[in-house]
């Protein structure tokens, strides 16, 4: 028998079932490696959520979950944009370029440009993660304490930090950066979907 | 079925090789005879190895992993109600801290007596997958007590994952199980914690001993003592493991069950180092504590990661960085062309050069536990600047080393 073994053959067969058995390897490893993906309860919770704002008057703002966090939705007036295009001496990140937002929200309002009055943001303290708290303007009991030229915005009440109405934060805080601006995007003027843009939507 | 001896031995070496086993690893295996207080440190990390194992399936009887109920039934349930749960926990605790120890330890005498160079390359590479499944371990277990150094800790060695461009997200969404750490999380690492990794550990360990044991043992003088056999085969300079070393290593587990005991007993939390403060606080993903630091075994690779400065934004070249620190010690026994092994006949100014390591290596350490300022970032990048140095650079300097004659036999000093 040994005289007559065919090595080439036997080294084809050796190879092929090799490469046969890899790729059933390979197949087998799939559903291994996508069981680590985020499981459909982890996905449901971490959905895009739909905010509907038809009943938002201005100067009002209501606080939506996302993805654990509270997302801020606020209705401003002309006045408080007319206020953010002229705040920006004492800021500390005017334009957000070391903030992070969508790109369609890189302007003063931090909003779209069709829908300037609703700002969306995430409410979490660029410093240690804490909920600032909205106060309006003057008319706000709380606000005299924050200066008599305060012109409304964001406190925080774990370390200071002051944001204006767009979430831009005031220079020398304790927080680095501008509230974090999660990607959304309008349905209709009324409501908002919050966790995907529009572009992939 | 032929037997070589008769009685129950006999009868179970026709079917299993128990004393061939015997012979070649402990009775019969000769180690040099010149072994000197640097070499504890292997046998030590067994015996440390065999204390987490086993408290560590004690913990497991007792531990949740479920966010809503583990540091509960840690601090609460093991820390509290069970009896001696206490005892069995802060073995595990500071055995963790103990392994690293050792195995720092161990590996600076391979670096000093060059126990990685040929033929033991493969020793030494096993070694540093044990290094790294160690790290592995280390980092996945202290997630677990859910306490707010564990849940951050993880976060910021998990962002370091999202740091990679253009899949790094995904990939962050991937090993969290969500888009923030949580139960998926806390299960998967407690999965790998005490099955998947323990497994490949001793699978290594086995692999780096059987190596060992295939070339035989380095030892203080470099010199391969196989190279002078009496007549019977046996090294000259050789003497059996068993009962030599064997009973030598007890003193060595005697001194280190000593200050193991001490630290059990009278400092289980090592001021903060072995135990962080801030972990006996429930994990808070909302509240970021001050200052976060990683255990002190990762310090030295952490202030790696802080010294490099973030391009565009991005960590990533901290994490490169970092990797490359491991990775270049895969290559020690290529980038060291000395062909003298031990530290002894080597150049008086390599011997600096390896003490300005040591010394670079424990300022790193040192730094990482501390919330980084200007200066000390600048410190962090010279040392880190000479910790590359120093290997890379080797093939360029190990070449100009005016080498002592290295001896015949081994020497005992």
């Amino acid at each position: 028998m040994s005289a007559d073994v065919n090595n080439s053959k036997r080294r084809l067969l050796v190879a092929a079932t090799s490469v046969v058995g890899a790729i059933g390897a390979g197949f087998v490893a799939v559903p291994f490696v996508k069981s680590w993906n985020p499981s459909a309860k982890a996905l449901a919770a971490g959905a895009p959520v739909l905010a509907d704002i038809s009943k938002l008057e201005e100067g009002q703002m209501i606080t939506v979950e996302w993805r654990g966090k509270p997302v801020y939705i606020l209705k401003r007036t002309e006045e408080n944009l007319k206020v953010l295009e002229t705040d920006t001496d004492m800021l500390a990140d005017v334009n957000s370029d070391a903030s992070k937002q969508p790109e369609y929200c890189k302007n003063s309002a931090r909003a779209y440009e069709n829908h300037a009055k609703i700002s969306v943001m995430e409410g979490v303290c660029t410093h240690l993660g804490c909920a600032p708290k909205y106060v309006p303007d003057l008319n706000n009991p709380f606000a005299g304490s924050l200066g008599a030229d305060w012109k409304g915005g964001f406190f925080c009440p774990c370390h200071g930090s002051l944001y204006d109405l767009s979430g831009r934060v005031y220079s020398s805080m304790p927080a680095p950066t501008n509230l974090p601006i999660p990607p959304h995007y309008f349905k209709s003027d009324t409501v908002i979907l919050i966790g995907q843009d529009g572009s992939n939507a | 079925m032929e037997q070589k001896s008769n009685g129950l031995m006999g009868w179970i070496d026709a079917r299993f090789p128990a004393t061939k086993m015997w012979e070649d690893h402990l009775s019969k295996y000769y180690a040099p005879k010149n072994f000197n207080f640097w070499y504890f440190f292997g046998s030590l990390a067994i015996m440390v190895l065999v204390i987490q194992i086993l408290s560590g399936v004690f913990l497991a009887m007792f531990y949740k992993p479920d966010t809503a109920l583990a540091f509960q039934s840690v601090e609460m349930g093991i820390m509290r109600d069970v009896e001696w749960g206490w005892l069995i926990r802060y073995f595990h605790s500071t055995g963790a801290s103990a392994f690293f120890l050792v195995v720092y330890l161990h590996m600076f005498r391979a670096l000093i007596y060059g126990s990685y160079k040929k033929p033991r390359e493969l020793i030494w590479i096993f070694g540093v997958l044990i290094f790294l499944a160690l790290m592995a371990e280390g980092f996945m277990g202290y997630l677990l007590p859910w306490g707010q150094m564990s849940f951050w800790g993880a976060q910021v060695i998990i962002n370091l994952v999202s740091a990679i461009p253009f899949v790094g997200e995904d990939l962050g969404i991937w090993v969290r199980g969500d888009f923030v750490i949580g139960d998926a999380t806390l299960n998967r690492f407690y999965s790998l914690h005490i099955v998947a990794i323990p497994l490949i550990l001793i699978g290594l360990i086995v692999a780096h001993i059987i190596a060992l044991h295939e070339v035989g043992s380095n030892n203080p003088d470099g010199v391969e003592i196989k190279k002078n056999k009496d007549e019977n085969g046996i090294p000259k300079d050789g003497i059996p493991f068993h009962p030599y070393y064997s009973v030598k290593d007890i003193v060595g587990v005697i001194v280190f069950l000593m200050f193991f005991s001490i630290v059990v007993f009278f400092a289980p939390e090592m001021f903060g180092y072995f135990l962080e403060h801030a972990n006996f606080e429930p994990a808070n993903p909302l509240k970021t504590p001050e200052h976060i630091a990683p255990v002190w075994y990762f310090t030295p690779y952490y202030s790696v990661l802080r010294a490099v400065p973030s391009i565009a934004g991005s960590a990533f070249p901290g994490v490169i960085a970092m990797g490359a620190a491991i990775v270049v010690l895969f290559f020690l026994p290529w980038l060291d062309r000395n062909p003298v092994k031990s530290i002894r006949y080597r150049a008086g100014w390599y011997k600096i050069l390896v003490a300005i390591f040591v010394v670079t290596f424990i300022i790193l350490g040192v730094l990482g536990t501390l919330a980084p300022t200007d200066g000390r970032t600048l410190l962090a990048q010279v040392c880190t600047a000479y910790y590359f140095a120093f290997f890379l650079l080797m093939p360029i300097y190990t070449k100009l080393e005016k080498n002592k004659p290295v001896p015949e036999r081994v020497t005992m000093k």
